[in-house]
């Protein structure tokens, strides 16, 4: 499988008052083709600012300091005109976000909406856009697309949105799909169709994804690759299964260890204890050391790289370090 | 109350729903209906249009000829409104005069509204140094007081000697070319948050034109606020024009205008002896100027709830 999506050292910054904020703090990862990779993280780790940097949304806007490469198919979007990124975007790879009430023009009707890719991108005419627009949302499950079409958003419910969106997202056929948290909106129920939807897209297409979510329940679901972040950080990645069945990062288990296990009857459920680091004063160390149950003196005064711990995973954590070190 | 039972019945009958299409908008105007002041206005102001457009067909007079047998004759029979000082019909002259003073007040609101809306949402879409020239040039003519403004403006026009025909074109423009910076200013700002919802950072995402997301996607939104804003100014222009023309700076004699008439009231003479030639412009103006005020403020309150104080 060919790599479609390389992020290399990819650092987003902004300034605040108090000083520079790095929200992504040199991110590398990379997405296969056909492959589902999962970004998850707490609240302010970073996650949706690498999404939302690949889809160029913070060039042009003042003070945004984007460093590193996002290589798609051998073309470093951080290098494109802006009209080179508006034919990617929407077309190569596409987006989708987590509140499906919000993300639609309230004074549009769903079809009109759904042909302005068709019309910009693939260049069909207005008839043949409303046909397709039919189409597409037959092909993301809701029925009476007819009807559907001369709707406006205010209409519909948050799933069936949610639905519009990904019909949207994938009617250019994008090689990428990037979903940021598209399920956290919805209640349960739903958000197990939209996954659905999502995984038959994928596997009738053969594009990949690049999903954004803190729910593990999510990830076990869907993904092929996890790339767990936190301050702005990789901490571990790795394949799905080897992920969730030996987490290595004291940060990982935390996270799976919070989660409650049907079955599993207990006082309260755990959590990390602490908080997320200030992102504005941070100094070399681990950025989990604050909370971590493994700390050790280094990781007081030197960053740990991302360093191989099996096979195809890796994690950022002295433990491992200091155990190679010592074999 | 029966009457949404017998379309409920209706609709089960027929096994259709009723047509929700456009819903708001039949919502708005329900609401609209209800309120009777905004109704009153309405009828106020299509009764004024419908008189001066349609009412000089069904005079006698409209040849305006200058008879000076029947100079400052009173009402009667023959000129229900009397005769002005050069002996025509004054109720002609106040329908003709309508038909000039509603089309200067129309035209200048499609025009300033036209400016303000495009340069407002220039502005507040791309910001930067588009939206500093802009706005700082509606800040300045913000900042000159309008009246005064247009009287050097009309001073110089009589100065120049431009034909009197062309006068309330000229005039047209004079009055968008005040009114836009409001205009625009309201709508730059609301363009300033609109631009930033989440619906436009997923226009953004599909890779659409510039120029598709400002006139497709986020002007639509601002329709139910330049409705309400254009409704009012016809209001606010009809007053100009009539204040200009009274100070006989805006359209000139003969061509008769609602300022104009007044300017009767002017001479003490007129005023005391002959009230006739300047109470009937002087209510037209009054009654359509408060008629368009109080439809714009319903309207305001059915279709942009958020401005109502």
């Amino acid at each position: 499988m060919s790599i479609l999506l390389k992020i290399d050292r990819l650092v987003t910054q902004f300034p605040a008052e108090e000083g520079v904020i790095k929200a992504v703090d040199g991110v590398s990862l990379r997405v296969l083709q056909g492959e589902t990779v999962c970004i998850v993280g707490e609240s302010g780790c970073g996650k949706s600012v690498t999404a939302l940097s690949v889809m160029g949304l913070f060039q042009g806007i003042a003070g945004a300091d984007i460093r590193g490469s996002i290589l798609f198919e051998d073309r470093d979007l951080l290098a494109l005109s802006r009209h080179e990124l508006r034919a990617v975007r929407g077309n190569e790879i596409a987006m989708i976000f987590q509140e499906p009430m919000s993300s639609l023009n309230p004074v549009l009707t769903i079809g009109e909406q759904l042909m302005e890719p068709l019309l910009e991108h693939l260049k069909l005419s207005k008839k043949e856009a409303r046909k397709k627009a039919v189409e597409l949302i037959e092909q993301v499950g809701i029925s009476r697309p007819e009807q559907i079409v001369k709707c406006y958003p205010h209409e519909l419910s948050g799933g069936m949105l949610q639905r519009v969106m990904i019909a949207m997202a994938i009617s250019c056929r994008p090689k990428l799909l990037i979903a940021d948290e598209p399920t956290t909106a919805l209640d349960v129920t739903i958000q197990a169709q939209i996954l659905d939807t999502l995984r038959r897209i994928k596997e009738e297409s053969g594009m990949s994804i690049l999903l954004i979510t803190h729910d593990l329940g999510v990830v076990a679901e869907i993904a092929d690759y996890v790339v767990v972040m936190y301050a702005g950080k990789v901490v571990e990645e790795g394949e799905v299964t080897r992920l969730f069945e030996a987490p290595k990062h004291p940060y990982t288990r935390g996270l799976l260890r919070s989660k409650p296990v049907l079955g599993q009857r207990e006082e309260s459920l755990y959590s990390i204890p602490g908080q997320v680091p200030d992102l504005l004063a941070l100094s070399p160390s681990c950025y989990f050391y604050d909370r971590c149950e493994h700390g050790m003196e280094i990781c007081r005064h030197r960053e740990p790289a991302l360093g191989e711990v099996g096979e195809r995973q890796r994690a950022a954590c002295w433990l491992y370090e200091e155990a190679k070190a010592h074999a | 109350m029966e009457n949404v039972d017998s379309v409920k019945a209706k609709a089960i009958r027929t096994g259709s729903r009723p047509r929700r299409r456009s819903s708001l908008w039949s919502q708005a105007l329900q609401q609209l209906l209800k309120n009777k002041l905004a109704v009153s206005g309405l009828a106020v102001v299509m009764l004024v249009a419908i008189v001066c457009f349609a009412g000089p067909l069904f005079s006698p007079y409209t040849d305006n000829k200058i008879n000076m047998a029947l100079m400052n004759k009173p009402p009667s029979m023959q000129h229900w409104l009397g005769t002005d000082k050069l002996g025509r019909d004054v109720l002609t002259r106040v329908m003709q005069a309508g038909r000039i003073s509603l089309t200067v007040g129309l035209a200048s609101m499609v025009l300033s509204v036209f400016l303000g809306t495009l340069l407002g949402a220039v502005a507040g879409y791309y910001r930067g140094i588009v939206d500093q020239v802009i706005m700082r040039v509606a800040d300045l003519l913000l900042t000159i007081p309008g009246l005064p403004l247009l009287f050097i403006c009309g001073a110089l026009l009589s100065d120049w000697k431009v034909p009197t025909d062309y006068r309330m074109y000229i005039v047209m423009l004079m009055l968008s070319l005040v009114n836009w910076p409001g205009l625009a200013r309201m709508i730059r700002g609301q363009m300033l948050s609109l631009r930033e919802r989440e619906f436009m950072q997923a226009a953004v995402v599909l890779g659409l034109r510039d120029r598709r997301k400002l006139f497709y996607h986020l002007i639509p939104n601002l329709i139910p606020l330049i409705i309400v804003m254009a409704t009012l100014n016809i209001g606010g222009a009809i007053l100009s024009e009539s204040v200009l023309s009274f100070f006989g700076l805006g359209v000139m004699p003969p061509t008769p205008t609602w300022g104009n008439m007044i300017d009767a009231a002017n001479n003490m003479i007129d005023f005391q002896e002959h009230p006739w030639l300047w109470i009937p412009p002087g209510v037209s103006i009054f009654a359509t100027v408060i008629a368009i005020n109080v439809f714009g403020d319903g309207l305001r309150d059915v279709l942009d709830p958020k401005m109502k104080r």
